[in-house]
């Protein structure tokens, strides 16, 4: 499966409103995509199961998609998580 | 025609129809499933999607940040993780109603585990939980009822979530059953200027619909008012405006006492409105917004640019800047993390500071860089100061990093027992009522169950006041109040009559406060705070300085 490590920017973290946008986007991939940090792994487009990583600004987190288009699906997400929402 | 009796907060009297708030929904019965697992997924989905619709409905309304915080809102009702357990909760037998609870509630507890940021989070949760549930119940959904002509909002009591998306604008007045004096009801009134009475019994019994007077200013409600007593309520709220509307000015009595009227802050993005208010300074600035959220202390820094910001906005004005007030109530991971069984009775305020004075110096550090590049006034002080000793060490330790006034806040009664020693130490006393309530009473500010005890018209109050107010006079040192109660227009006067020197207060209730000061002079007050030392509980002193007012 397609992987990539990402370290996150966003000041807060994976929280809230950062964690809103990017589980928005991983649903709207329309293929499975998961988010694991230290080896616990979850469904990226649940905000709920993203929001239970406790992601922290710098952790480093690794996306994993399966299917069509995958390398383009991890471009977009790994743009966002490298984005400073909380900046905005 | 019938009235109810609670608690005023204000001094307005309104008349509108009431509009009852849905209460919480009780926790679903753990019956098993009778149309079984399939049926039952059926109720789940379309429960959820038109939980997850109506939000989202509600946001696009909102616009702005509420938009955002509702959109995670509906992303949660949306979330597949608690889907996929609902679902294996109903495959093992139980109801959509008790599935869709234990699900959130299990990821509710898991965020309250991750703690800090995230806990806030959980109420979004339950919110989210109850409107599903009541949509598969065939309920009201609780939260705040919507209406296009101004009403009555009358409830249980308030909390923090509800009064977010409350429409101030049609709310006429709140009435709730709980809730007292301070609690978040009562805090919010005084912010928005709307009239209150909280800890009305019986308020529950009033249907949507009915007409009601509520007299912020006697704490009494008239069900069902006939015609003349509705026009003699609205003659008499033309009358309180009227006299309400004093020009914005210096807080002073009748026969010119001067009474500074100062601004509670909690941060430096307050500052331009507490000076429309009128504010004549800060009376009590919190620092804790800028370390909560924050893994490290900030830098000194981080914390100089924002107390010079604070201070750029009061020139030549006094600016009373509390030092980081944590506990384990507010707890911070790099401050004092450990658990306390009675965290308001534990390693809080000073005490906590004490224990990682290297916080300490860091923010009195930053303080008096501030204040060495500007005009403003900075006084400075520590809360929750319960000895003569720890007086002593943080005045000296103020004094050692350049801080040039410094002061102990007041809200145990063994400070204000020994007021004297205090200020003698101290260059200055600001009490914060609410803690000195808790701590006189023995009442947890925060507990729904005790809220009746958290009054600061209760007369062991303010006879420690009272202590405080003769030391500071002795001693020629000021003393301030910075809590709740000092918004209170009536107990506002009281307190100076027990020998308070300036008030500090949410910006929204200087008006009203400075328009009663203005009705009495310094022996008037004197005696009002007589009249109320001498009750047996704090009805009995409310009624004892009313019994004093002209009619």
């Amino acid at each position: 499966m397609p992987s990539r490590t990402v370290v996150v920017a966003s000041a807060h973290g994976l929280h809230a409103r950062p964690a809103a946008i990017f589980t928005q986007a991983a649903a709207k991939a329309g293929v499975p995509v998961t988010i694991a940090k230290n080896g616990r792994s979850v469904n990226a487009a649940s905000i709920l199961g993203v929001i239970s990583l406790g992601i922290d600004h710098g952790d480093e987190v690794e996306l994993g998609v399966e299917g069509e288009g995958a390398e383009q699906v991890l471009d977009e997400l790994t743009g966002l998580l490298t984005t400073d929402h909380d900046a905005a | 025609m019938s009235s109810l009796q609670g608690v005023g907060i204000g001094r307005s009297i309104v008349v509108g129809p009431v509009l009852r708030m849905p209460d919480k929904l009780p926790e679903p019965a753990t019956l098993s499933s009778t149309i079984g697992p399939d049926a039952e997924k059926e109720r789940v989905t379309h429960a959820l999607a038109g939980t997850a619709a109506d939000i989202r409905g509600r946001g696009e309304k909102a616009g702005g940040k509420a938009q955002e915080v509702l959109e995670a809102q509906a992303l949660m009702a949306d979330d597949p993780t608690l889907r996929s357990d609902i679902d294996t909760r109903v495959e093992g037998g139980a109801t959509a109603e008790r599935a869709v609870f234990e699900a959130f509630a299990g990821f509710r507890d898991m965020l309250l585990g991750i703690g800090g940021y995230m806990a806030e989070r959980a109420t979004d949760l339950d919110d989210v939980s109850q409107r599903v549930i009541a949509r598969l119940s065939g309920v009201a959904a609780p939260g705040v009822p919507e209406s296009d002509t101004p009403f009555v909002l009358v409830a249980r009591d308030l909390a923090p979530a509800d009064t977010a998306l409350l429409d101030l604008e049609k709310v006429l007045a709140v009435v709730t059953s709980e809730g007292g004096p301070t609690s978040h009801t009562a805090i919010l009134a005084r912010e928005k200027s709307i009239p209150a009475i909280v800890s009305a019994h019986g308020a529950l019994d009033l249907t949507d619909g009915t007409v009601v007077i509520a007299d912020a200013s006697t704490g009494s409600i008239t069900v069902d008012p006939t015609a003349e007593e509705i026009s003699a309520a609205q003659a008499e709220a033309e009358r309180r405006a009227a006299r309400a509307s004093v020009p914005v000015g210096p807080g002073a009595l009748a026969d010119g006492t001067p009474i500074p009227l100062l601004a509670n802050l909690g941060s430096a993005d307050g500052v331009e409105g507490a000076v429309k208010a009128g504010a004549e300074g800060v009376g009590l600035f919190r620092t804790e917004f800028l370390f909560l959220d924050a893994k490290a202390a900030p830098t000194v820094a981080q914390q100089y640019t924002h107390y010079s910001k604070l201070l750029r906005g009061f020139p030549g004005k006094k600016v009373v800047v509390r030092v980081l007030d944590a506990g384990a109530d507010k707890p911070l991971s790099f401050l004092n993390d450990a658990p306390e069984e009675n965290p308001a009775l534990g390693l809080r305020g000073l005490r906590a500071l004490r224990a990682s004075e290297h916080i300490l110096r860091e923010q009195l550090t930053a303080l008096a860089r501030a204040q060495s590049e500007s005009d403003a006034d900075l006084w400075v002080m520590a809360p929750m100061v319960s000895t003569v000793e720890e007086t002593r060490y943080f005045v000296a330790l103020a004094r050692e990093l350049g801080i040039r006034t410094a002061g102990v806040m007041v809200e145990v009664p063994s400070s204000a027992l020994l007021a004297d020693r205090v200020l003698t130490e101290a260059d200055f006393a600001s009490i914060g009522t609410n803690d000195l309530t808790q701590y006189t009473l023995a009442a947890d500010r925060l507990l729904g169950s005790v809220a009746s005890f958290q009054d600061p018209w209760h007369p062991a109050v303010l006879r420690l006041i009272r202590e405080v107010g003769r030391a500071g006079e002795a001693l020629g040192k000021p003393v301030g109040i910075c809590g709740e109660a000092a918004a209170d227009p009536l107990l506002a006067v009281v307190l100076v009559g027990l020998g308070a020197t300036s008030l500090s207060m949410s910006p929204a209730a200087l008006g009203d406060v400075r328009a009663e000061l203005l009705q009495h002079t310094r022996e008037q007050a004197a005696a009002l705070a007589e009249a109320a030392l001498t009750a047996e509980d704090a009805a009995g002193a409310r009624a004892a300085v009313r019994a004093l007012l002209p009619a």
